[in-house]
């Protein structure tokens, strides 16, 4: 059986690459298991106060009851950070589909077709790249707010905003230059239509950059959602638990030192990115030929040698 | 050759190809003008079934975009394409996809043809997919698989599942020779399939398609820049020099007795695998110009050794004249020479009056004399043939040449070629130039 | 005859993959004598540009090298990168295929040879420079008009002629030309060619021309070296190879070749081997329609046969070396296509 192609990475990296995709994985598959899990996994809600009728400390240290502490508004630590997980999850999920959908095809149109459509198409694009992305997440979660509320999907559309521009680059560039190789007029030759020459010629063929980008990007996703959560444009703190706001919380208790209401939400944001990051860069070594073949050794020629001699005497 | 009552699979008359050339980022930068070229530049030819027609040019001959435009890839700009009764020049985008069941063309690069993520099974499958002859699954695996075997690739199941670049070079053109006959065409439009193979795979790849083509009674047009595969290869050959069919005819014909100056280069020109032989010398100078701005009267003049006075002989030639001698010149001697003419400019666009402007510190006699020392450098020259008349006034010297006549597509024993030298009419205009030039006013130069 | 200029002594390069290394270059011995042009020939993946550019120090650093390479004395595979790029260029010159990439479209034909003067020899005045590089202009046919006109303004043809001339200013020793033909049309191939055959006679300079064309071989070499999966296997007068081929792998490669006064077709089976995992014993044993018991299982001996061509075929011998009954015809199993180029 031959290795799916989508697979491919992972059974032809070795060393370093190997070590970074593979320890990555580890670390996002660990959190996509508490997001999955989180009701059996967290101990209480990501809003709960109380326990059988027992309200919380406010700012309780780690105990037994509370391994990681709680709020100041007595919600458990440990609790949020596993909810959490699940919301900056379910986040980049939905923002990478969204962008992918969105930026994808409209890259493949614009670079296939060319002309005025795709003139058009890059002059959005690039105003959309040229503006600070996280104040073009702040805007687009602000005009969103009123008719989706501060949720989930709000957060994924202001993230997919950012990214958009980006996978619509990166596609259309490659794009451009699949366009003018032989097999793709060759199809036509064969009697393609425009549509199929598309789909089964140049997407197949330019697709294969997306998943070192994706990952990167989900690294990215992950931040600017803390920072949106951070100044109080993300996820509302009734909707879900969110790493990015108990973090903008915590500032006042760091002085006090009440260190676990933001060390907790602060390390899953850094261990996630750095997850993504470790896929990201693990993919772009094994698939980059150029990065690939930088890695090689010499080979050892005193091999050579000895091989050379024994070589025209034994029969 | 066959009867004449059959009619031809494909006639072609006149066919035009134009592009627009956006000309390179510098030209742009620096606002030149962009221009057009006529890569096919009034092509007419028959193609009987079951014959090859080879078209056999040097790159930038045109012979490329009229493998393309035959097929719909290039719109043509003008003419007639019969195919088997049908007028298909001009037919819109979705017609001519129907048509390409029956026209197929293969391409040069086998690795290039092939997309890289697919595999070969759906490649040599996917025509089918295009016109929707793919309902039974089963129907379509049989299919793929004689396809396959027919090109050599046995066993088929062996290849299905694998991609482009398991292959070699000679086992991907038998690929694409795979994928193009699934759809049983009736002709095989070949642009340079061998070219890009090993020498050692070259003959394999050529009798397949000899194979193929008495196999499914194909009929091909066989494309390519190789005088000695095409002889093998074809019943008849057209040769191409910038945009023109310069000479047509059987093959026999045209490697027995080439009758066009360029057809007969061609040939002097080929490496020949006899050690005895030696590098020729007696080759047209220069290399084939700009199709932006062809030559005056017949494309081939500035490199014809046997170019005469109606051939179209203009400024640029003064100029490529002059830069040969000086290539030929020690550096003082040269700048000496260059110092007695002005700039050259000038002579770059194409006209039948030359003016060779004196330098900033010569005088027009100086230019005068420039002009002399050309002559008696090489009087024999076929330039000096298609000078009417030279003059040096106040501007410079002024060199009037004959008015080009456009070269006619004559039947010459056989084949047809475009060529003053086998026109009696331009063979007669020539001679009457010449005894005018004698009795009367010709020059009134010392030159 | 004249000592040899360049001299390479079991030569091998190898490249690495992530698995084990491609022997692109196994075990070369070769040498170049001033005023003579070498042809280097065989089928593409034979180790061919491997071996040129390996002759002028340049294999890309994750290869390993071995054997030697004389020039002048010193064995090139030794000496510093530093006195490397100081030898290429005044002693050693490459003329590549593609003569674009190689130039640079930003700065004018005469900067091209101001900064390459300027680089090797830099006490030469502007002067000397413009007669220098005019003299090697003219020498390829370029007019001494189009020295200021920048790379772009030059047809493809004339392109190469620039970039030999910009190799030949410096008046380099040897020169390797890597398949410098290959992209012109057959007229411009026949007047380049028909300069480099000028060329030694009037500089003296040893000439590699490595090409897969035989017909040009023919015509503009003096000897020719025959290359097959990394082997040099046969090496002599072109005349003679030519005439008489020594190697089976050189008959059929001859014997291939489609030409105006070609008959009929003829190939060779199957395909030039993976160089990562090369055949025991002869490496064209699969494909020689002469192979015997013994080309399967020991490595040929170079030989020098009667009409003076250095060999690697057991069907020269040396017969003490065969084993009993080595020289049976070699059963073979039909190469299917499925192997086959």
């Amino acid at each position: 059986m031959r290795t799916p192609r989508i697979l491919k990475p992972f059974a032809q990296a070795t060393g370093m690459p190997r070590t970074l995709l593979y320890s990555g994985v580890i670390i996002v598959l660990f959190f996509v298991i508490l997001a999955i899990f989180a009701p059996w996994i967290a101990p209480y809600g990501f809003d709960q106060v109380s326990a059988d009728g027992v309200r919380f400390p406010k700012q309780g240290a780690p105990d037994s009851a509370h391994l990681f502490g709680t709020t100041v508004q007595s919600t458990d630590v440990l609790s949020r950070v596993v909810w959490g997980s699940r919301t900056a999850i379910e986040v980049v999920v939905l923002a990478l589909i969204f962008s992918l959908t969105i930026g994808v095809p409209l890259g493949l149109i614009s670079g296939y077709v060319g002309g005025k459509l795709d003139r058009t198409l890059v002059l959005i694009m690039d105003a959309l790249f040229a503006f600070p992305y996280l104040l073009l997440a702040i805007v687009i979660a602000f005009l969103l707010s009123d008719k989706l509320g501060q949720g989930v999907v709000t957060a994924a559309l202001a993230i997919t905003a950012v990214y958009i521009p980006q996978y619509y680059r990166v596609v259309r560039n490659h794009v451009i230059s699949v366009r003018e190789e032989s097999y793709v007029e060759a199809a036509r030759a064969l009697g393609a239509k425009r549509m199929t020459i598309i789909r089964r010629y140049v997407l197949q063929n330019v697709i294969q950059n997306v998943p070192a980008i994706a990952t990167l990007n989900a690294a990215d996703a992950i931040l600017t959602l803390a920072a949106l959560g951070f100044l109080g444009y993300g996820i509302q703190p009734t909707e879900a638990a969110e790493w990015g706001y108990d973090l903008n919380r915590a500032i006042d208790d760091a002085g006090a030192g009440i260190w676990w209401t933001g060390l907790w939400p602060g390390l899953a944001i850094v261990l996630l990115v750095t997850g993504f990051t470790l896929v990201g860069e693990g993919l772009n070594d094994v698939l980059n030929p150029v990065i690939r073949a930088r890695r090689l050794r010499k080979p050892k020629m005193d091999e050579a040698e000895v091989e050379a001699e024994e070589e025209p005497s034994h029969a | 050759m066959s009867s004449e009552s059959e009619n031809p699979l494909l006639q072609v008359r006149d066919l035009r190809a134009t592009y627009s050339v956006r000309g390179s980022f510098f030209d742009r930068l620096r606002g030149r003008e962009a221009g057009s070229v006529k890569a096919v530049d009034g092509a007419s030819f028959d193609v009987r079934r079951g014959e090859v027609l080879g078209v056999v040019g040097e790159s930038g001959s045109g012979k490329t975009t009229l493998g393309r435009t035959l097929l719909g890839l290039v719109e043509a700009s003008g003419g007639s394409i019969v195919f088997d009764g049908q007028e298909i020049a001009g037919l819109s985008e979705s017609l001519f996809r129907t048509l390409r069941k029956r026209l197929q063309i293969v391409f040069q690069d086998p690795h290039a043809s092939l997309n890289p993520a697919m595999t070969i099974g759906t490649a040599v499958s996917d025509p089918l997919r295009f016109h929707g002859l793919a309902e039974d699954k089963e129907a379509v695996v049989a299919k793929v698989e004689a396809a396959l075997e027919r090109v050599g690739l046995a066993p088929a199941a062996q290849f299905m599942s694998k991609y482009p670049g398991d292959l070699s070079g000679g086992q991907k053109q038998r690929v694409v020779l795979a994928r193009a006959i699934i759809l049983e065409p009736d002709v095989l439009i070949a642009d340079e399939p061998i070219s890009m193979l090993d020498m050692s795979v070259r003959a394999k790849i050529l009798e397949l398609m000899l194979e193929l083509k008495d196999e499914l009674d194909l009929t091909y047009v066989y494309i390519t820049h190789d005088l000695a595969t095409a002889k093998f290869f074809c019943d008849r050959i057209a040769i191409m020099y910038l945009g023109r069919i310069v000479e047509q005819g059987p093959a026999e014909e045209i490697y027995r007795d080439p009758k066009h100056p360029y057809t007969q280069a061609l040939l002097r020109a080929i490496p020949n695998p006899d050690p005895t032989s030696t590098v020729p010398r007696d080759l047209p100078r220069g290399e084939v110009p700009d199709a932006v701005q062809p030559p005056l009267g017949c494309n081939f003049h500035p490199r014809c050794p046997k170019a005469f006075e109606v051939c179209g002989w203009e400024s640029r030639d003064l100029r490529a004249l002059l830069e040969a001698r000086w290539t030929k010149l020690s550096e003082a001697e040269f700048e000496e020479e260059r110092a007695m003419v002005g700039g050259l400019e000038g002579l770059d666009v194409a006209a039948t009056e030359a003016v060779l402007e004196p330098g900033t510190e010569g005088t027009p006699e100086d230019a005068g004399n420039m002009l002399g020392r050309l002559k008696a450098q090489d009087p024999d020259d076929p330039f000096w043939k298609g000078v009417e008349k030279t003059s040096t006034e106040e501007d410079g010297a002024h060199v009037r040449f004959h008015k080009p006549v456009e070269p006619r597509s004559l039947e010459v024993g056989g084949a047809i070629v475009e060529c003053h030298l086998h026109d009696p009419e331009a063979i007669e205009a020539a001679e009457r130039l010449r005894a005018g030039a004698g009795s009367a006013d010709g020059q009134d130069d010392p030159v | 005859m004249r000592e040899a200029v360049l001299e390479a002594k079991d030569l091998r390069v190898w490249y690495a993959t992530e698995t084990d290394p491609v022997r692109a270059v196994d075990g070369v011995t070769l040498d170049i004598r001033p005023g003579e042009t070498l042809g280097l020939v065989g089928e593409s993946g034979c180790g061919k540009s491997t071996l040129g550019r390996a002759l002028l120090g340049l294999t890309p650093d994750s290869a390993g090298v071995s054997g030697q390479v004389l020039y002048d004395g010193r064995d090139l595979t030794e000496v510093t990168p530093k006195e490397m790029r100081e030898l290429r260029g005044p002693e050693l010159g490459l003329i590549f295929q593609e003569p674009m990439t190689r130039l640079n479209p930003l700065i004018s034909v005469e900067k091209h040879f101001f900064e390459t003067l300027k680089a090797h020899e830099p006490g030469l005045s502007k002067d000397e420079m413009r007669v220098r590089s005019l003299e090697a202009l003219a020498g390829m046919g370029i007019p001494p008009t189009r020295f200021g006109q920048f790379p772009h303004e030059f047809s493809g043809g004339m392109r190469q002629r620039i970039m030999i001339a910009l190799t030949l200013v410096l008046e380099p020793k040897v020169v390797v030309a890597d398949e410098p033909t290959t992209a012109l049309d057959v007229i411009v191939e026949a007047q380049i060619l028909g300069i480099l055959a000028d060329l030694r006679k009037n500089f003296d300079a040893a000439l590699l021309l490595i090409t897969h064309n035989l017909g040009i071989v023919a015509e503009a070499c003096d000897r020719v070296a025959v290359m097959y999966a990394g082997r040099i296997v046969e090496d002599g007068e072109a005349r003679q190879v030519f005439s008489k081929p020594a190697h089976p792998y050189t008959r059929e490669l001859l014997r291939s070749i489609i030409s105006l006064q070609t008959k009929g077709l003829n190939y060779i089976p199957g395909a030039p081997p993976d160089l990562v995992d090369p055949p025991p014993g002869c490496r064209f044993h699969p494909r020689c329609p002469d192979a015997m018991k013994v080309c399967a299982e020991k490595f040929p001996i170079p030989i020098t046969t009667a009409d003076g061509q250095r060999v690697e075929c057991w069907l020269h011998g040396p017969e003490s070396e065969i084993p009993e009954g080595g020289t049976e015809q070699l059963a073979r199993e039909e190469i299917a296509t499925a192997e086959e180029a």
